[in-house]
């Protein structure tokens, strides 16, 4: 990684760059059921994660965007080792995921959405820290501990906060006590599914600024889950986009979000909000069906270059229909890849 | 004429512990085909005012001051006279919409109810109203059969507005309207909404957290912050260039995509938005202020017309009012 923009990366020890989570052709499917009770298993499977190869380097913020429905929880629930992969494998630290999963499951943590369902309403917020030291039987001084990922999490002092209970503290404080008791285990990955999209805007900043830190002192990766490609930009350093279970384009943030090559990652563009901006074109439609692939291009029925004739001027509407196209880089960038016919096809001179 | 005029609104809910104030004295007005933002975090209020516009609180909330909307003193109804308001006057679309709507009555069957019960139309003609609202907001008549389960989350939506535009009404209060929807289907509904106000000259308070949706669709923005309008002005103007303290964090924490001073840096305030049973003296927003000086936690600041259609609550302004004074013969 190139980019001069990243402030914190050169004093960092730990962040190289090597890969710390190496994902190869990953499929997560989900059979159906019908009937009554949902007794019967049926023919109907939900492809959610059809092929997917993701690397994360050491100290690298990772986000992976897309709409609900295109496999992004999936993933990472599949990175926690939460669901069993049909094929393909997780290679964590050099090691293939699999076997001592347990000790898999200290040095990657995950944090949700909603830090309310994440806690015990019943538990202090010094039991909900010291769950994972007591499960994973962590030596040291228990209470030493939970201070310190308290602390690091930005609760101060920290025990002050030892003897609160959940409803006693802000959205904000939940959260942080959630990410204390991720930090408690010394993770080495952070899986946040929408960290923020609970919290009130205002506070949002916070939350990130603490990933950011985290990153910066420790060397921690994040894989942020969101639909949010404004929260992608304050953070991320590099974006993958999902689209039907697959990743349709990947790359360095300020490239993705600023020169998209595939319609789709344009099209999630267009509806981010802005003063002033009006909508272009619009996607048609509800979310896809992931029962339902569509062969060829996964995007193809809401594909708008294929609708307006772009695809057929260049001469690949019919692989596009047809095709599965891979993902590739465009020229001489070689970080930025798109899975997209048109953009294979125009890299290419006219001729 | 001003379709809605809100006065010196203040709202207490009963707690346990006595009242807590929820609205503390807000005053606006939403003139006809205009659309209001109303924008501000949980708490601030701002739901509280779209339920008491129609007198929706609670039983136990508190409510004081004046709502004039189309001509009717709210505040000052008997139930039965407000029953008729609701719908015809003045209606609202919620968050939820998948809880809205009844589950067991199709939703052609739901649209004509309402017609029915405000005698709009019966019959034959309120069915053929009903298809031609459906179609209104872009879904097929023949959906007027079809239960609610059988809609997804963007098209409940959408039969929600059906209904909210079924009996004319002169102002429709848009609660967080797109919040629990999907990205694609938000910016879907949003542009719907933003087709209707204009091609029906609906007058809107549209009610949400997020500010750049405001921005993006509302003529005038005013923003709350613990029961109190600290900003209001054109929708554009209070976005790029916000005044108050917290109009300036709560725009920051919208990133531009493209910005390269937003690239890998997050904006936010630190600490937590007030509790309304414990409220800070002098200015509620002092303790997360930036700016913060030591007046600030002794005087609560009076609205400041710091220029033409500008009002702000800060003192920061207030130097700010005299160079405009001045130039202002």
């Amino acid at each position: 990684m190139n980019e001069p923009t990243t402030p914190i990366a050169p004093t960092m020890p730990r962040i190289d760059g090597s890969p710390l989570l190496e994902i190869q052709d990953l499929h997560v499917s989900f059979a159906g059921r019908s009937g009554l009770f949902g007794r019967k298993k049926d023919s109907v499977v939900a492809r959610a994660v059809d092929g997917v190869d993701l690397t994360v380097g050491r100290g690298e913020i990772l986000a992976l965007a897309g709409e609900s429905g295109c496999g992004k929880t999936t993933l990472a629930r599949s990175i926690m080792g939460f669901t069993t992969p049909d094929k393909g494998q997780i290679v964590f630290d050099g090691e293939p995921l699999g076997k001592k999963l347990k000790a898999y499951r200290r040095r990657v943590q995950m944090v949700q959405q909603d830090p309310t369902g994440s806690l015990n309403p019943r538990q202090t917020v010094y039991d909900a820290v010291a769950e994972g030291l007591r499960i994973h039987k962590v030596p040291g001084d228990e209470e030493e501990l939970v201070a310190q990922a308290l602390s690091r999490a930005g609760l101060r002092p920290p025990d002050r906060f030892f003897l609160r209970f959940p409803h006693e503290l802000s959205g904000g404080q939940r959260q942080r006590v959630v990410i204390a008791g991720a930090l408690a285990l010394e993770p080495r990955l952070i899986v946040a599914d929408e960290p923020v999209s609970n919290l009130d805007a205002s506070i949002r900043g916070q939350i990130l600024k603490l990933l950011l830190k985290l990153r910066a002192e420790d060397g921690i990766s994040v894989i942020i889950v969101t639909h949010d490609l404004g929260l992608a930009w304050t953070v991320a350093d590099r974006v993958a986009v999902m689209y039907l279970g697959r990743i349709v384009e990947i790359g360095p943030t300020r490239t993705v979000l600023t020169d998209p090559m595939h319609p789709y990652t344009r099209a999630l563009l267009d509806v981010v909000p802005e003063a002033g901006g009006r909508r272009s074109d619009l996607l048609k439609g509800e979310p896809p069906d992931p029962t339902r692939i569509p062969d060829g291009c996964r995007f193809n029925p809401r594909c708008p270059a294929l609708a307006d004739g772009t695809a057929a001027a260049r001469g690949v509407d019919q692989s596009c229909l047809g095709i599965e196209p891979l993902l590739e880089s465009k020229g001489a960038d070689s970080e930025h890849l798109a899975a997209c016919h048109l953009t294979q096809v125009t890299k290419r001179p006219l001729g | 004429m001003s379709v809605l005029e809100v006065r010196d609104l203040e709202i207490d809910y009963a707690t346990s512990v006595g009242p807590v104030p929820a609205v503390r004295g807000v005053s606006f007005d939403i003139e006809e085909g205009e659309v209001l933002g109303l924008a501000g975090e949980s708490g601030c209020g701002k739901s509280t005012i779209g339920l008491g516009l129609l007198r929706l609180l609670p039983r136990g909330a508190q409510t004081r001051g004046r709502i004039v909307l189309g001509g009717h003193d709210i505040l000052a109804m008997s139930p039965n006279d407000l029953g008729a308001v609701r719908w015809t006057e003045g209606s609202i679309i919620f968050q939820g919409a998948q809880h809205a709507l009844d589950p067991v009555i199709r939703v052609g069957d739901q649209i004509v109810e309402a017609l029915a019960t405000h005698k709009i139309a019966d019959g034959k003609e309120a069915d053929s109203r009903a298809a031609s609202l459906l179609e209104r907001v872009g879904l097929p008549p023949r959906r007027a059969s079809d239960f609610p389960h059988e809609f997804s989350g963007g098209q409940k939506q959408r039969v929600m507005i059906a209904m909210a535009l079924a009996c004319e009404p002169k102002l429709v209060i848009a609660d967080e309207p797109t919040t629990a929807l999907d990205v694609m289907v938000q910016a879907q509904v949003l542009a719907l909404l933003a087709e209707l106000q204009r091609d029906m000259g609906l007058s809107m308070l549209f009610i949400t957290h997020d500010l750049s949706v405001l921005a993006e669709v509302s003529d005038r923005v005013a923003v709350m912050y613990a029961g109190r309008i600290v900003e209001a002005g054109p929708a554009a103007q209070v976005f790029t260039d916000p005044r108050h303290p917290y109009t300036q964090a709560l725009a920051g924490s919208f990133p531009t995509i493209g910005d390269e001073s937003d690239l890998q840096t997050p904006v936010g305030l630190d600490g937590d938005p007030p509790d309304p049973r414990e409220l800070p003296t002098g200015c509620t927003f002092h303790p997360r202020c930036a700016q913060a000086q030591a007046r600030c936690k002794e005087t609560d600041p009076p609205p400041v017309a710091f220029a033409p259609d500008r009002v702000a609550t800060c003192v920061l302004l207030e130097p700010e009012t005299a160079s405009v004074a001045r130039t202002t013969p």
